[in-house]
């Protein structure tokens, strides 16, 4: 939990952000549909959700991979979108992504020293062959590789160690903010613990500044400062790690929670669970009011009715304000 | 075979051909499966979970799945042993599985309703409009509302969680005395994992099939599992109740797994304790205890044997030399030394 | 409890030092694409044996035929009229004399020429092409589109027809009638690869580094479509080929006294019933090159395809 001084500017500021695609006449798939946050220079926000709640979409927002369709996203104040040209290289290489699936993320016909030097190559950080070398064996060696491994093809690495080259990749720039996009959900378990500890590693060591998206809460909460949690498009909740998981406010944080097996088998037997009846409408067309509305278990009328503001209910914790439980 | 199991595998070793060679996937695994109760079978890539499943229903590509020594014993009969025929006999009415992916594991040309009667027509020779009203029912039992309507439409037509569901259902169609359940929840959301989850639950109190669970989630272990069988390898390192797994592991790979795991109350300045390396090859795979490599408290022996199983308790088991008398005693991690 | 233990020497439960380094270095050399796809593709006994026919015959065609017979293609004799083969000419004598066997290795030698120009047009139209619309999406991608399908709907027939009478019939004609539709085909599927390719991780990664389009084309998308772009010339060139050979059979094509393939078959099936030879020789070294082809082209494809790994 960082303390705000009246200086100190948030490094991201995303202001009521959305993302429709058009999929037809007339027809969007609003995707991101009105998203604000905040993050501080060093601390971890993490974004939660499941599948279709659009919280890939907003990571790949910010680092410009689409363009928004309303609302703002401020990097250090700076406008993220409206820039082009050599300003906007250089939010690339502040502003930089780790993908989730190893085995796609790594172009298969490139080895693995071109693969982490794509960055140092676009931005001429290396004036001569044998410097770009060294930086790749030093990136090597910072994400518990081997210099020899910069021969490599990508299909020859484990998961893991493909996670890894990933992080160097992202590395080479020097950024000070890196969006993680699942950067551990294809990973076996002993070996999420790896990339989790050598990306907490890496944040102390350069001040770095994540987004961790995933949609495994027990991994989220170990790794974030701050939660947000996403539901069709819109946040519904965002409060500091601690406070989200001992004090859910809105239903849907609390069946996420409660949805989410822990391993403790009596812990488990007696835990009272909130299950969800049905499925996720679609993004296409979502409920009106508030969108969580259909499978709430506290539905009333007015949920229907209006749009649920986004307040703060007590120092920090925001929540949409559904009727049912305001 | 023992009165109170259904399923007995004894030393089932499989490997395949492969055009780099032979990969061993299954070296000797041996374990039973109660009456009425839920075995989970727990491993990472490459552990040889799956195919241990896949071998028990004979799913194997045929080409070039080599079966090696060792007996699948079921209802009186080798299972290793028997025709392609006499297996088609068996699939279906006497073990039946579900699949990890719910979008791959239906017929999208088929209406759901004939998916299901199919079974029912084939195997109980049921009548068309018995096997109909039948198949309603059973998407009633595995909670699709409308059953009558949605037995006439397509796999399209649902969502994930659902289609997981009519596979349960075309599963326990026949009511099987076996289910086995390949990651059944690993492609669903949280929310609607904890759905089918608590589905599994309540079907098999009220049908009382035994279930074997193939997963790497331990979480998922904790919520439905009886007793649970740790792979490594290829081969079986660790068994017991979840309690006394969970609570009083034996096997530091057990104690990796359960200490690499962020637990809901964890301490956020720790750093987890992840298990360095990776799993090893398995066209090549190492002699003696396959964990060696990995393992933080790895004795000159390990590499050169596979250890005997050490009995803790009745149903407690584990393949390691640290609990050969002559090796120094050695406390697990602070984060897995029981909770209770 | 009840386990026995055998007696064994104290020194192995000591401390065993782990170097999880070990586990993270990688055994033999570095495997690239094409080096693994070439050794899958010697597995392939078809393949390799249809590879070493064919280099054999482009040599013949090129080098070796025309060298070691003393013969032109061209020559009449009038008095070696319908020879058939004997130890002076190997593969006998036509209607007018000629020899067959530089007549055969001369006509391999334009149906192969067909065959390759239809590749380089294949490969400098078609995959620009592709590449181009596939790249470039949206309204481009559309209007490129519909011209492909405009081209498509004119059968090369007809075009065939058109050029003879524009142009003197011959190599000209046939270049513009194979050349005009043929490389439609490779278009689409480098478009299609395109497509697929725009949308994975590694070329958002790039993109999210800042690549232009030209490196993200050039190092990404271009580099991950040469195995399907191989895939295809390898079918491409026979359909070239047989192309022609029909073209010349049914007399659209080469005409006298040059020769193809196609043209010497025409010529054969005419003298079929007392002269077999001049049919069958040529048909031998036709149905040779297609089956060689089309057996490489099924190999590339096992051996390029990702998903046959593992």
């Amino acid at each position: 939990m960082t303390e705000q001084n009246g200086n100190e500017r948030a490094i991201l500021e995303v202001k009521d952000l959305k993302k429709h695609f058009r999929v037809g006449r007339g027809v969007y798939l609003k995707a991101v549909d009105g998203v604000t946050l905040e993050v501080q220079k060093g601390e971890t926000f993490g974004l939660v959700g499941e599948s279709g709640c659009g919280k890939t979409t907003v990571g790949r927002v910010l680092v410009r991979l689409y363009e928004p369709s309303e609302g703002e996203v401020l990097f250090a104040g700076e406008d993220v979108h409206g820039t082009g040209g050599d300003e906007g290289k250089l939010l690339n290489r502040k502003m930089q992504m780790i993908f989730q699936d190893p085995q796609a993320s790594l172009n298969p016909r490139m080895i693995v020293g071109d693969i982490i030097a794509e960055g140092i190559d676009i931005h001429h950080l290396a004036s001569s062959s044998q410097e770009r070398l060294d930086r790749v064996h030093e990136l090597l060696e910072t994400v518990g590789l081997n210099k020899e491994h910069a021969n490599r093809f990508p299909h020859e690495f484990s998961g893991g160690q493909r996670q890894r080259i990933g992080v160097a990749r992202a590395l080479a720039v020097e950024p000070e903010f890196i969006v993680a996009d699942e950067p551990v959900s294809a990973l076996d378990v002993s070996i999420q613990a790896q990339v989790i500890n050598l990306m907490k590693r890496l944040q102390r060591e350069r001040d770095l500044t994540y987004l961790f998206i995933s949609h495994d809460l027990s991994v989220v909460k170990y790794v974030s400062d701050r939660v947000g949690v996403m539901y069709l498009g819109t946040m519904v909740e965002m409060a500091p790690s601690d406070e989200l998981y001992s004090n859910p406010l809105h239903p849907y944080t609390q069946a996420l929670l409660s949805a989410v097996p822990i391993p403790d088998p009596d812990v488990e037997l007696e835990r009272e669970r909130t299950v969800l009846q049905g499925d996720v409408p679609s993004p296409v067309n979502p409920p009106s009011g508030c969108h969580f509305r259909t499978r709430c278990p506290r539905a009333v009328e007015a949920s229907a009715q209006i749009d649920p503001p986004w307040r703060e209910i007590s120092p920090g914790h925001w929540v949409q304000a559904c009727p049912c439980f305001t | 075979m023992n009165g109170g199991n259904i399923l007995e595998v004894r030393d089932l070793q499989v490997s395949f051909s492969t055009y780099e060679g032979e990969v061993q996937a299954v070296r000797g695994v041996t374990f039973d499966l109660r009456r009425g109760e839920t075995l989970a079978i727990v491993g990472e890539s490459g552990s040889g979970k799956s195919v241990t499943a896949k071998s028990i229903m004979r799913l194997n590509p045929e080409a070039n799945t080599i079966v090696g020594s060792g007996e699948i014993l079921f209802d009186g009969r080798d299972l290793v042993k028997l025709s392609e025929k006499q297996m088609q006999n068996i699939r279906g009415p006497k073990i039946a599985m579900v699949f990890q992916d719910p979008m791959t594991s239906l017929d999208p040309t088929m209406k759901v309703g004939r998916q299901i009667t199919e079974s029912l027509k084939k195997h109980l020779g049921m009548s068309g409009s018995d096997a109909s009203k039948r198949a309603e029912e059973l998407l009633a039992l595995v909670g699709i509302p409308n059953p009558k309507e949605r037995v006439r439409q397509y796999p399209h037509q649902f969502s994930g969680g659902m289609r997981q569901r009519v596979v349960i259902a075309i599963a326990l169609a026949c009511e099987p005395q076996i289910l086995i359940a390949d990651e059944p929840t690993t492609a669903l959301d949280v929310t609607i994992q904890a759905q089918i989850l608590d589905l599994l639950r309540e079907l098999q109190e009220k049908i009382g099939t035994s279930v074997i669970l193939i997963t790497h989630d331990l979480g998922v272990v904790a919520s439905i599992a009886d007793r649970i069988a740790v792979m490594y390898a290829g081969k079986i390192v660790e068994t017991g109740t979840v309690r006394e797994t969970f609570y009083g592991p034996q096997m530091p790979y057990t104690w990796g797994l359960l200490a690499s795991i962020p637990l809901p109350n964890a301490d956020r300045s720790q750093d987890l304790i992840p298990i360095p390396g990776s799993p090893p090859d398995m066209s090549d795979p190492p002699e003696g205890c396959p964990f060696a490599a990995r393992c933080p408290y790895v004795m000159r022996v390990c590499p050169t044997e596979f250890p005997e199983y050490t009995t803790f308790s009745a149903e407690h088991q584990a393949a390691c030399w640290l609990h050969h008398p002559m090796a120094p005693n050695v406390e697990p991690p602070a984060r897995v030394r029981g909770a209770k | 409890m009840e386990t026995r233990y055998r007696e064994l020497d104290p020194s192995l439960f000591e401390s065993a030092d782990i170097d999880a380094e070990e586990g993270e270095r990688i055994a033999g050399p570095p495997v690239g694409f094409w080096k693994d796809a070439w050794i899958r593709l010697k597995k392939n006994r078809g393949a390799l044996v249809s590879l070493a026919v064919l280099v054999l015959v482009f040599a013949m065609a090129f080098v070796i035929g025309p060298l070691i017979s003393p013969h032109s293609p061209y020559s009449q004799g009038l008095s070696q009229r319908y020879l058939g083969p004997t130890s002076e000419y190997w593969f006998g004598t036509d209607k007018f004399g000629r020899d067959m066997w530089t007549r055969v290795w001369a006509g391999t030698r334009v149906s192969l020429y067909i065959g390759l120009l239809a590749a380089l047009l294949d490969i400098f139209v078609g995959v620009v092409y592709g590449a181009v619309s596939g790249f470039l999406g949206g309204r481009t991608d559309d209007v490129m589109q519909r011209g492909i399908e405009i081209l498509n709907g004119i059968p090369y027939l007809v075009v065939a027809i058109l050029a003879m009478v524009v142009f003197d019939p011959g190599i000209i004609t046939l270049t513009i009638a194979i050349g005009l539709t043929g490389w439609t085909f490779m278009a689409r599927i480098v478009r299609g690869r395109m497509l697929q390719l725009k949308n994975q991780e590694f070329t958002l990664a790039s993109r999210s580094l800042g690549a232009s389009g030209l490196r993200l084309v050039s190092k990404h998308l271009i580099p991950n479509s040469l195995g399907l772009i191989v895939i295809n010339l390898m079918f491409t060139i026979p359909a070239a080929i047989f192309a022609e050979a029909f073209l010349s059979f049914i007399g659209l094509g080469i005409q006298v006294p040059e020769a193809s393939l196609g043209s010497l078959i025409s010529d054969g099936a005419t003298e079929l019933r007392f002269h077999p030879y001049l049919l069958w020789l040529p048909a031998l070294v036709f149905s040779l090159l297609m089956l060689c082809f089309n057996l490489l082209g099924d190999g590339l494809r096992d051996a390029l395809d990702p998903k046959m790994r593992k």
